[in-house]
């Protein structure tokens, strides 16, 4: 008995004395070496978008004149003390706002405009930008010299004064938003895949396909498209972040997502004019932006550096 | 040099003529224009509606109205701001001095804390001074600036009461109007300052890591002429060559940071043009913007071929 006892602490001592500790080494290299944590917090952020209406307390439109910036659960002093006796009834997580809706259920909601926006945008300007940056290197010529022509100017315009003209000329809206967004995405990809079908497309093994008889479409679809699916995915992951941002500028801005849908961006845009008397009608949208962008930035770190760290000057 | 200076001239203009086109399409693109210049709410008679649109020659052909329009711009007029009934150009001439204060203190404050914190945490790799870098140049790559803005304005405003809330204080004392910058400063500073730290931060990593610091250390130059002589003139090149991508950003944010401020400059007016549906003055803006960074790029470019003699352009 007593040497099946003695045999752990024996082989622990020899791992480098950890005094028990072992485990915690473990976990702490484990957390360092897989993005466990921005993992972790993504899925939470996946699983409020997709349950949302099973998680959220309350109706996210739903307004009410007594529940005007009721504070959130843990003011304790607030809601003991109660003129007349309406608030324990309405504790509310993260309190309400001025129109009294409930903070924490527009925060649930809001997790799907920004995530489903900032991934339909990124799909579909990865799949764009793939596109035009295969064929334009692939071909050349007027095409090619066109496109880029159009990349540059395109890079020239501060996007966010863009934004703005469209909103006031075309109108606003979710689909004028969508396609300023896509934009964005495919047209920074262009050059970066260009770039590598130059180099890729000059390769023996493109040569050797060609001479096999393959067309155009095979040729770039079979052989250069798995080439370029790395930085794909690379500049894929690392601009999702940014996306998130962006939609949640142009609707604090008042210009994205029309406000009877709960959005992050516009929500801290309405807590503005109360700031002075109710943080967290601003406080805690940005608190998921915060998290959910950083979360992105590290997910793409991590896989730029894992799938190809000759990558690393793409963003650093 | 002189040939690529006239190529880069000419791209220059190029992009201005293709942004104009792009403006002036967009007003045509859903409905009648002359729908941009009446003030929503108000109703027109049909004569009157007529008697505008010959005003401002939108009865003749698209091409005629597009060369006139340019012809305006080309000799300074903007147009009249709808809602205010004046030039945009003497409205945004009257902002701009606020905007370009802002501008050049946080780009100050970006270069000369993202450049040296990014050297410093590439020299002691691995330690504290490091890790804090890049939490720093982390966090102002994913915090939402007009949200950062809003947290300061509430703890160091609202709560603590040591900054004003928003304005620029013009005419208070000196001291007091510093005070005013420091919250638009730090927000608007704090992503150049990431991108700089960052990008200073490998560049002089790959540069300590090359042959030729290897070759110095060999022959026993001492650390510190390595260090400054060697290593840092090499990796500076490569933040001048984002400056122009950090640029962009900075104009994005110099229009967040004005809004929540309530910062007196241009891109408070534009945001304010589009609630306002004054399409003279947003445009007008945009154009105004899009020359001043169209004419930095040219410049970082040029400053660019002189710091790196490697490079030629021919």
């Amino acid at each position: 008995m007593t040497s099946t006892v003695q045999t752990p602490d024996v082989s622990s001592e020899d791992k480098g004395n950890t005094y028990g500790l072992g485990w915690v080494i473990y976990t702490w290299k484990f957390i360092r070496r897989w993005p466990v944590i921005p993992g972790a917090i993504l899925g939470l952020f996946l699983f409020l978008a997709v349950f949302a209406p099973l998680v959220a307390t309350h109706d996210p439109n739903e307004q009410s004149l007594r529940r005007n910036l009721v504070r959130p659960f843990w003011y304790n002093e607030y809601y003991e003390t109660d003129p007349i006796g309406q608030r324990q009834e309405t504790r509310m997580i993260f309190g309400a706002d001025k129109f009294g809706r409930d903070v924490f259920s527009r925060v649930v909601y809001g997790t799907r405009v920004s995530l489903s926006v900032a991934m339909v945008a990124m799909i579909s300007g990865t799949i764009l930008g793939a596109w035009a940056g295969i064929t334009t290197g692939f071909y050349g010529g007027l095409f090619d010299e066109l496109m880029t022509r159009f990349v540059d100017v395109w890079n020239a315009l501060p996007f966010l004064l863009v934004a703005l003209v469209v909103s006031i000329t075309v109108g606003q809206g979710i689909i004028v938003m969508m396609v300023l967004l896509i934009m964005l995405t495919w047209v920074g990809l262009v050059r970066n895949v260009r770039a590598e079908v130059l180099s890729l497309k000059t390769r023996d093994y493109i040569m050797a396909s060609r001479v096999a008889g393959a067309s155009d479409i095979r040729i770039m679809y079979k052989h250069i498209l798995p080439g370029v699916m790395n930085l794909l995915m690379v500049l894929g992951s690392l601009r999702v972040g940014g996306l998130i941002l962006t939609e949640a500028s142009l609707s604090f801005l008042g210009i994205g997502i029309p406000s009877r849908v709960p959005s992050w961006g516009a929500m801290i845009s309405d807590g503005r004019d109360t700031l002075d008397e109710a943080w967290w009608i601003s406080f805690f949208p940005g608190l998921g932006i915060c998290l959910t962008v950083m979360s992105m930035n590290f997910i793409g770190d991590w896989i730029r550096d894992r799938t190809d760290p000759r990558l690393r000057q793409l963003r650093d | 040099m002189r040939n690529f200076l006239a190529r880069r001239l000419l791209f220059a203009f190029i992009s201005l003529v293709v942004a104009s086109m792009a403006v002036f399409g967009l007003a045509h693109a859903k409905e009648d224009p002359i729908n941009l210049f009446i003030q929503p709410g108000y109703f027109v008679s049909p004569e009157t509606l007529e008697a505008l649109k010959a005003k401002w020659g939108l009865d003749k052909p698209l091409v005629t109205q597009y060369l006139t329009w340019l012809g305006n711009m080309l000799r300074g007029d903007l147009g009249d701001s709808v809602q205010q009934q004046r030039p945009v150009t003497t409205i945004v001439f009257e902002k701009w001095g606020a905007t370009a204060q802002l501008a050049l203190v946080a780009w100050a404050f970006g270069t000369f804390t993202g450049i040296p914190l990014g050297i410093v945490s590439a020299l002691r790799r691995g330690s504290a001074v490091d890790y804090l870098a890049r939490a720093i140049a982390l966090l102002g790559q994913s915090l939402p600036a007009f949200w950062v803005g809003l947290v300061g304005i509430w703890v160091f405003a609202v709560y603590l009461g040591w900054l004003p809330v928003f304005g620029r204080g013009a005419g208070e004392p000196f001291f007091d109007q510093v005070k005013h910058f420091v919250l638009p400063t730090l927000v608007l500073g704090w992503g150049p300052m990431a991108g700089y730290l960052r990008i200073t931060r490998s560049a002089m990593l790959e540069v300590l890591d090359s042959e030729y610091i290897k070759l110095a250390r060999a022959k026993g130059v001492s650390n510190t002429m390595v260090v400054w002589k060697h290593a840092l003139r090499n990796a500076l090149i490569q933040p001048l060559t984002v400056a122009t991508l950090l640029l962009a950003g900075f104009m994005d944010g110099a229009v967040l940071v004005e809004v929540i401020f309530a910062w007196p400059g241009v891109g408070r007016i534009a945001v304010e043009a589009v609630n306002q549906n004054d399409f003279m003055l947003i445009t007008g803006t945009v154009f105004i913007f899009t020359f001043l960074y169209l004419f930095m790029s040219l410049v970082a470019d040029l400053l660019y071929t002189i710091v790196d003699p490697r490079i030629r352009y021919s």
